[in-house]
């Protein structure tokens, strides 16, 4: 795409190139691993091969005394320090957890930490962890969760005497049992959406070092939310949060898995001050894989009742949520942020909720794009289309029968969001038209009726979700300890160059330019003028970063609103230079006139220079010229779309292809097409990934056995078609941009629609559900077991 | 993926290489294109004090017409065996094999000896040099020596080559009039194969006069799917014909199970595909 659009446009709206790729693709780059400081000591972590264990003895001497070495450190070293947090007790019940820095006297899935190496070299430090001889008594492990919750169940963590972390009932609207009474029709399936692995380009990576005055430690790491991080470093360390400086540099990748803290950075943090020496270290890929935390991972039985005719009149959902060993930031609240999508975008009377969460000896899970969201709209999606099939309807009309209308916009859900405005007739509409429905439903039909061994199927998602996290009091109701809001410094400097300093922390979203096109227009200067800082406390004090597509939704309100306060202090210097009153002051495209008389005017860059002299300003204006502003949004964001798959399905091999995809998104006012089709691109082939490629998978013995690339497939180019995308556009009325968040939206959407093309390939075959993902192996054994006379 | 220490010797021709293995002892690698052996030694798989690195020596990374036969070097890269228009031309099935290994990037560096002595069972080119009944030519203390495809596989990652001794070259017959097809089936495009077939099949006049079919990873060494090579010779190239001779593919095979699939799904897959691999080859 190029720069074709009308001039007199204004920089939103425009797909301009990215001002950070050309440095990002032609390697200058700063990655926390790049850090590199005088004296450094290297981090190697002994992590348990055993998923459940007692350690009855630790000899660390022969990795002290070897070759590099500067210390060794057990939990012995560390008593009680907690090397993670929770900051969502989502019930008043719930079963908190104890995350150790180093464990004591316990392992408890395979990967937790038992002992550190610091080492002159990362080598010498790898190599003596050789050295360490531990003796474990092996525990029963705990893998999978009904089991776990089964009464003499082992525990996890046997001082809490249950597995269960806690049980959240949340009844919607009226009750699901009365409508189920009513009900012509009432369709139950149990979906598995299995465990993920963020894969994150970068892997996770931390320097930490006594820097600058006093007992400042600075914390360099590969991190999606360095605010949070400092103030829960701070809590967790004891060490004063303003003798801390976190700086999120350069991060390649998040998904989620840079949303945590992890007891790596408390570690690091806490040996640097110790040692008084800079301490580093870059996990692995094997350590990646193992111990940055999982996504997803629920069993999720899932009822739906409707009218012969197809009117939905509720659902039923009720989630069994594995934590894994420990709680981390927001393990037990990710599925819950999950619970007001379940409806999706349809009308209903009620909807039941329950979710369980269950420890169990496997790798903590937490935040995974899309975060809880991209389940419930696994589950909504499927769920429709097995009703569709029940009722003999095409799933299309039962879907458009059922959801919100345009013109009754806005509408408050079963679950009690008001979702502000939407338009699933014109997105769809476009996506039929994209996609050629009826050619392929007509091939589809030869293909059944020949006997073809690839059958043909057709997926559908019509999906919204909520994100651009959150009104501070949504978040304090649902028992979250933090708010949502976000914060905006822009500031001119005395040349009208600008600094714009976001609380958001992109880590490849393309931050830098989109917030230069946002405040370009708002102030009037060029986006190449514009300099936007992020990712350091240093420099960037205040934010709530970069997580749950809030950056735009929430972080683009608050350029705005500081951009206006800028513009209109230098209002007041304008009028004063003018020697007219403020009120016959116009500004436009960074141009302050008088009105009436355009030749009387000064620019906006002028202005800040005058701000910076303070030679003549105005009675009570200080000197400088910025403008700042913390936000704190009206609502959610509500994108939506509706996405199409053409799914072949070889029924001899079980091998799944996808061959067509559309996606018609509703992002609302787009900022940068360009940024939007990255995410959408991105998001899908994500998606896309959990639908026939991606699960962890574990033996009973809690051994990750999907523990490198070779065994955790993500998909790369070569297995993707060209995607076919298109935007219908439906301004937000709570965001005053009219913009709606687009990070997650193709990694929530895409998934449903593949697995419905999967399952509408081999329907006629006897198959009504096929696992995740739709493997040869997992197609194979559906195929086999509705041969063999049961559905999968 | 940190390797541990060791010494690191490059050889620059066959001999030095044998004399540096001989004086490294039982605990040294050799290093071709390391598409192989760089994984095995930054998981710490394997931690061999001695490297002797064999990927410039001039001498095994050349393609020989030898009348009847090709000697292929064992430090040819597998994007050289996928292009080099002798080997199109006389082993199609090993180019075409060689075309499905991994990535561009992997095959410009990996090599067919190195994959043929790492011995993966899930590699592609060893399938195919038994298939060919290629011949293995192995350097050591005591001289030159060649060994059958049969022999030269013995096991998981295990060949014939031993520690002191050196894969230079792999002989491989021309196959003219042989038509050809590896059918390899994986989950994503640069990921190992479940299960592959190569085939080579002869047909005459309609009918089937000589089949080689080879399968991989449906035990831990190339499997030489004899029964159905049996029962394909003197039947007619028909469709049915083939899907009847393959349904006794996984006879004899011992697949693993795996997070992929199990052992059963493997001898399925081995039927349906030594059918298609055989079917195209044959041009059915």
């Amino acid at each position: 795409m190029t720069d074709t659009l009308n001039e007199t446009m204004g920089a939103i709206g425009r797909p301009i190139r990215r001002k950070e790729d050309a440095r990002l693709v032609t390697g200058n780059t700063n990655w926390t691993d790049n850090i590199q400081l005088p004296g450094t000591l290297h981090m190697a972590f002994l992590r348990s091969s055993i998923a459940h264990a007692k350690i009855t003895r630790i000899d660390t001497s022969a990795a002290k005394a070897a070759e590099g070495v500067v210390h060794v450190y057990t939990g012995a070293d560390f008593p009680g320090q907690p090397g993670s947090t929770c900051v969502w007790p989502v019930t008043d019940d719930i079963v908190m957890s104890h995350y150790p820095v180093i464990c004591e006297d316990e392992v408890k899935y395979v990967g937790d930490v038992v002992a550190v190496v610091i080492a002159t070299e990362k080598y010498l430090a790898t190599d003596a962890l050789d050295l360490i001889d531990v003796d474990y008594e092996v525990l029963p492990a705990i893998v999978d969760m009904e089991a776990a919750l089964a009464e003499g169940s082992p525990l996890v963590h046997s001082d809490k005497g249950t597995n269960r972390c806690y049980t959240a009932p949340v009844p919607f609207g009226g009750s699901y049992a009365d409508v189920k009474a009513k009900a012509d029709v009432v369709v139950s399936r149990r979906f598995i959406n299995q465990r993920l692995i963020p894969t994150t380009m970068e892997p996770r990576a931390v320097v930490a070092a006594p820097m600058g005055m006093a007992d400042e430690i600075t914390l360099w790491t590969a991190t999606q939310v360095p605010h949070v991080l400092r103030v829960l470093l701070a809590l967790l360390t004891g060490i004063p949060e303003n003798n801390l400086r976190v700086v999120a540099p350069d991060v390649g990748g998040g998904f989620g898995g840079k949303l945590q803290i992890y007891r790596e950075e408390v570690l690091a943090v806490l040996l640097a001050r110790k040692l008084g020496r800079p301490i580093k270290w870059t996990e692995t890929r094997s350590e990646s894989i193992l111990t940055m935390h999982h996504g997803r991972d629920q069993i999720q039985d899932i009822e739906i009742a409707a009218t012969s005719h197809g009117q939905i009149l509720g659902m039923s959902v009720n989630l069994l949520a594995d934590m894994g060993a420990y709680l981390q930031i927001i393990t037990p609240g990710t599925p819950l942020l999950g619970m007001f999508m379940y409806s999706g975008i349809y009308k209903m009377e009620a909807l039941d909720f329950t979710c369980t969460g269950v420890y169990t000896n496997k790798t903590p899970t937490d935040a995974y794009r899309g975060a809880g969201r991209p389940e419930a709209t696994f589950a909504v999606e499927r769920i429709v289309d097995e009703l569709a099939a029940e009722l003999g309807m095409d799933p299309m009309e039962l879907r458009m029968k059922n959801w919100i209308k345009h013109e009754e916009f806005p509408y408050t859900t079963v679950e009690g969001l008001t979702y502000d405005t939407g338009n699933y007739e014109a997105a769809t509409a476009r996506a039929l038209e994209l996609f050629g429905m009826d050619e392929l439903r007509a091939e589809q039909a030869v293909r059944r009726a020949t006997g073809d061994p690839v059958q043909l199927g057709i997926g559908i998602s019509t999906f919204t979700e909520m994100c651009g996290l959150a009104p501070s009091r949504t978040l304090g109701a649902l028992k979250y300890v933090a708010g949502g809001w976000e914060h905006c410094t822009i500031r001119a400097l005395p040349t009208g160059k600008i600094e714009l300093v976001t609380g958001t922390s992109p880590h490849g979203q393309g931050h830098a330019t989109a917030w230069s096109q946002i405040a370009s227009d708002i102030i009037g200067v060029p986006v190449e003028d514009i300099e936007v800082i992020y990712g350091d406390t240093g420099r960037s004090p205040y934010g709530m970063d970069t997580y749950g597509s809030r950056s735009l939704a929430v972080g683009g309100q608050a350029i705005k609103v500081a951009g206006e306060r800028l513009v209109e202090k230098a209002r007041m210097i304008a009028a004063h230079q003018l020697e007219v009153s403020p009120e016959d002051i116009e500004f436009n495209a960074g141009t302050y006139s008088v009105k009436g008389d355009p030749e009387k005017a000064t620019t906006i860059q002028a202005i800040a220079f005058a701000a910076f002299q303070a030679h003549n300003l105005p009675d009570g204006v200080e000197p400088t010229l910025s403008g700042e502003a913390t936000v704190d949004p009206m609502d959610f964001s509500y994108p939506h779309g509706t996405h199409l798959a053409a799914m072949e399905v070889d029924t001899e091999t079980g091998k799944v292809t996808l061959r067509k995809y559309v996606a018609v998104d509703d992002c609302g006012v787009q900022v940068n097409p360009m940024i939007v089709e990255g995410q959408v691109h991105g998001g899908l082939a994500q998606g896309i990934g959990q639908a026939m490629y991606e699960g962890a998978e574990y033996d009973s013995n809690g051994n990750l056995l999907t523990a490198s690339m070779g065994d955790y497939l993500i998909p790369s180019a070569a297995d993707l078609p060209s995607f076919i995308t298109d935007r219908t556009v439906t301004p937000s009325t709570t965001h005053p941009l009219g913009t709606k968040g687009i990070g997650e939206a193709g990694a929530i959407a895409s998934t449903p629609a593949i697995v419905n093309g999967v399952v509408d390939a081999i329907r006629h075959l006897g198959v009504n559900n096929v696992l995740m993902p739709t493997s040869p192996q997992n197609v194979y054994r559906a195929l086999k077991a509705a041969n063999n006379g049961g559905a999968a | 993926m940190i390797p541990s220490a060791f010494d690191y010797v490059k050889a620059t021709t066959v001999d030095e290489a044998v004399a540096a293995l001989v004086a490294a002892g039982e605990d040294a690698k050799v290093l071709g294109g390391g598409q192989s052996l760089l994984p095995v030694l930054r998981l710490r798989l394997n931690n061999p004090s001695t490297i002797v690195d064999i990927s410039t020596v001039a001498e095994i990374r050349t393609i020989t017409d030898e009348g009847t036969s090709l000697l292929i070097g064992a430090g040819v890269t597998t994007d050289e065996v996928a292009n080099n228009p002798l080997v199109k031309a006389h082993a199609p099935l090993l180019s075409m094999t060689a075309e499905t290994v991994a990535d561009r990037a992997i095959r410009h560096r990996g090599t067919f000896g190195g994959s043929c002595a790492h011995a993966d069972p899930a590699g592609d080119l060893p399938t195919a040099a038994a298939a060919l009944d290629c011949e293995f030519v192995i350097a050591g203390p005591g001289g030159r020596r060649t060994v059958s495809a049969a022999d030269f596989f013995v096991d998981f990652f295990t060949t014939a080559v031993g520690a002191d001794e050196v894969l230079v070259a792999v002989r491989v017959p021309k196959m003219d009039g042989y038509g050809a097809h590896y059918e390899k089936f994986n989950r994503t495009a640069q990921a190992w194969a479940i299960v592959g077939v190569a085939a080579a099949v002869k047909v005459e006049g309609g009918v089937i006069t000589d089949a080689r079919v080879a399968l991989t990873n449906m035990g831990p060494k190339p499997i030489r799917a004899t029964s159905v090579e049996a029962a394909l010779k003197g039947q007619p190239a028909t469709a049915d014909a083939i899907k009847a001779a393959a349904s006794s593919a996984a006879d004899g095979t011992k697949p693993t199970s795996d997070v992929h699939a199990d052992a059963e799904f493997r001898s399925h897959l081995a039927r349906v595909l030594t059918g298609r691999a055989v079917a195209t080859a044959a041009g059915v």
